[in-house]
């Protein structure tokens, strides 16, 4: 026996509630930061501070999806935990049949239409979550998607979701400069910069994953990430040392 | 008609299998490849009715690459020579079996080299060295004559040289070639492909 009313219906002047409601679901997620370099590309998410009892290697919100893509979301985990599990079973059997890795496009549209259906079907709730879904394709072109509840899809240079996107974004659309994504370490200290901005006690809040053309993804370690805070803190000060000069 | 040959060593495991693809009396393929990298440590040797094999093996490979992406982490072998004998058996007793013999070689880190024989009835067992096919009739022998526990790498290609060498005596069919494939801590190693000559 099947539902037979629908959760999700248009209001008089065409919206879509539950899928405007699962987007500000979105919105008091965690922030994550993805850019999109020309060799590397890079996914930051903002680790919310655990409890002192709590293992904090559980919380895990950059995933791996196949060996050549991965994603990290924000809004309700649980919703990305069935997201996530749909799309690494897609990966495999994309290539089980066509014995080829998924495109990152190929896997984002499949997401996005996973979400889409749920807006259109009986006694189900749209998915809370938006994702940022990078990687390479086989040809070794880079790509970021960003998806959202409804189920659109677009692709980014570099963009942010979740709590306080918008500062993120603004902050990537001043400092996003398309020579600077040559070089591995600047397309990194751009996303680090980016998070930065939002995240309260700096290097220990941050998640960050890499994936270079034909190496599979990388968790930096805590180590890592703080190089770069310390890198990008120095180049602040030398700034503000430049300023007060002039 | 197919043949596979696996020996484990102290801190390896070498196989081999043979290349040809055959239609009843026709070679259709002589640089076949018979094995099937399952994860960076583990291959799967599959002989058997044609089609069959393939499909097995990928879909067998394919659900072992989804482990490693929903856990972070790697099958080990005999987790893999379980999961694939479990889903061998219950296909045997669906309207649709299949018809594979089956060599599960990989290397764990903690458990060191494994060999695992599985047949079409989905029975398996690990063993030091085993053979699938005819020719296992004429080498088994020579393995329990020669083989010990602590060959070294040399040794067990030595071992694994006579085995083709009794084949191209006395085995009725020629195979041209065999490929070679050794696996260790550092992973799986392609080996030169063995090619038997002329007559004794």
């Amino acid at each position: 026996m099947s539902y037979d009313r629908a959760i999700t219906v248009f209001s008089p002047d065409g919206h879509l509630f539950q899928v405007e409601y699962a987007q500000e679901a979105v919105k008091k997620g965690s922030t994550a930061v993805g850019v999109r370099g020309k060799n590397v590309v890079v996914l930051g998410v903002e680790k919310k501070t655990v409890a002192k009892l709590q293992d904090d290697r559980t919380v895990r919100k950059i995933c791996a999806l196949d060996d050549n893509v991965f994603m990290a979301f924000a809004g309700l985990t649980a919703d990305a935990r069935i997201v996530v599990n749909r799309a690494r079973v897609e990966c495999q059997s994309h290539r089980l049949t066509v014995e080829d890795p998924v495109t990152v496009e190929y896997i984002t549209r499949f997401i996005s239409s996973i979400k889409q259906r749920y807006t259109q079907s009986n006694g189900r709730r749209p998915f809370g979550i938006s994702s940022l879904i990078v990687g390479f394709d086989f040809d070794g072109t880079p790509h970021l998607y960003q998806t959202d509840p409804s189920g659109t899809y677009h692709a980014w240079k570099a963009n942010a979701i979740g709590r306080s996107a918008k500062t993120v974004r603004e902050f990537l659309e001043k400092n996003y400069k398309e020579e600077h994504m040559e070089s591995d370490t600047d397309v990194i200290k751009l996303a680090v910069r980016a998070l930065l901005e939002v995240v309260q006690s700096g290097g220990k809040n941050i998640e960050l994953a890499i994936m270079k053309r034909d190496e599979s993804m990388k968790i930096l370690v805590q180590e890592e990430i703080e190089e770069y805070v310390t890198a990008i803190e120095k180049e602040k000060e030398d700034a503000e040392k430049q300023k007060k000069k002039t | 008609m197919e043949y596979l040959i696996g020996i484990q060593g102290q801190d390896f495991v070498i196989v081999a299998a043979d290349n040809v693809a055959a239609h009843s009396i026709v070679k259709m393929k002589q640089d076949q490849d018979k094995m099937f990298k399952l994860s960076d440590k583990i291959l799967l040797l599959c002989v058997g009715e044609a089609g069959d094999t393939v499909q097995f093996a990928e879909y067998i490979q394919k659900n072992i690459q989804l482990y490693k992406m929903r856990n972070g982490y790697e099958l080990s072998p005999t987790a893999a020579a379980n999961f694939t004998r479990k889903n061998l058996a219950d296909y045997l007793r669906s309207r649709t079996p299949y018809h594979v013999n089956l060599l599960l070689a990989g290397f764990d880190e903690t458990d060191g080299p494994g060999l695992y024989y599985m047949d079409h009835l989905s029975a398996l067992a690990k063993a030091p060295f085993a053979a699938h096919g005819h020719g296992a009739y004429l080498t088994l022998s020579i393995l329990d004559r020669y083989y010990r526990p602590d060959l070294t790498r040399d040794e067990a290609m030595d071992l694994l040289k006579k085995c083709i060498e009794e084949l191209n005596y006395r085995f009725i069919l020629n195979l041209p070639s065999f490929s070679v494939r050794l696996i260790d801590k550092d992973g799986i190693h392609d080996l030169e492909k063995l090619i038997p000559v002329g007559a004794k």
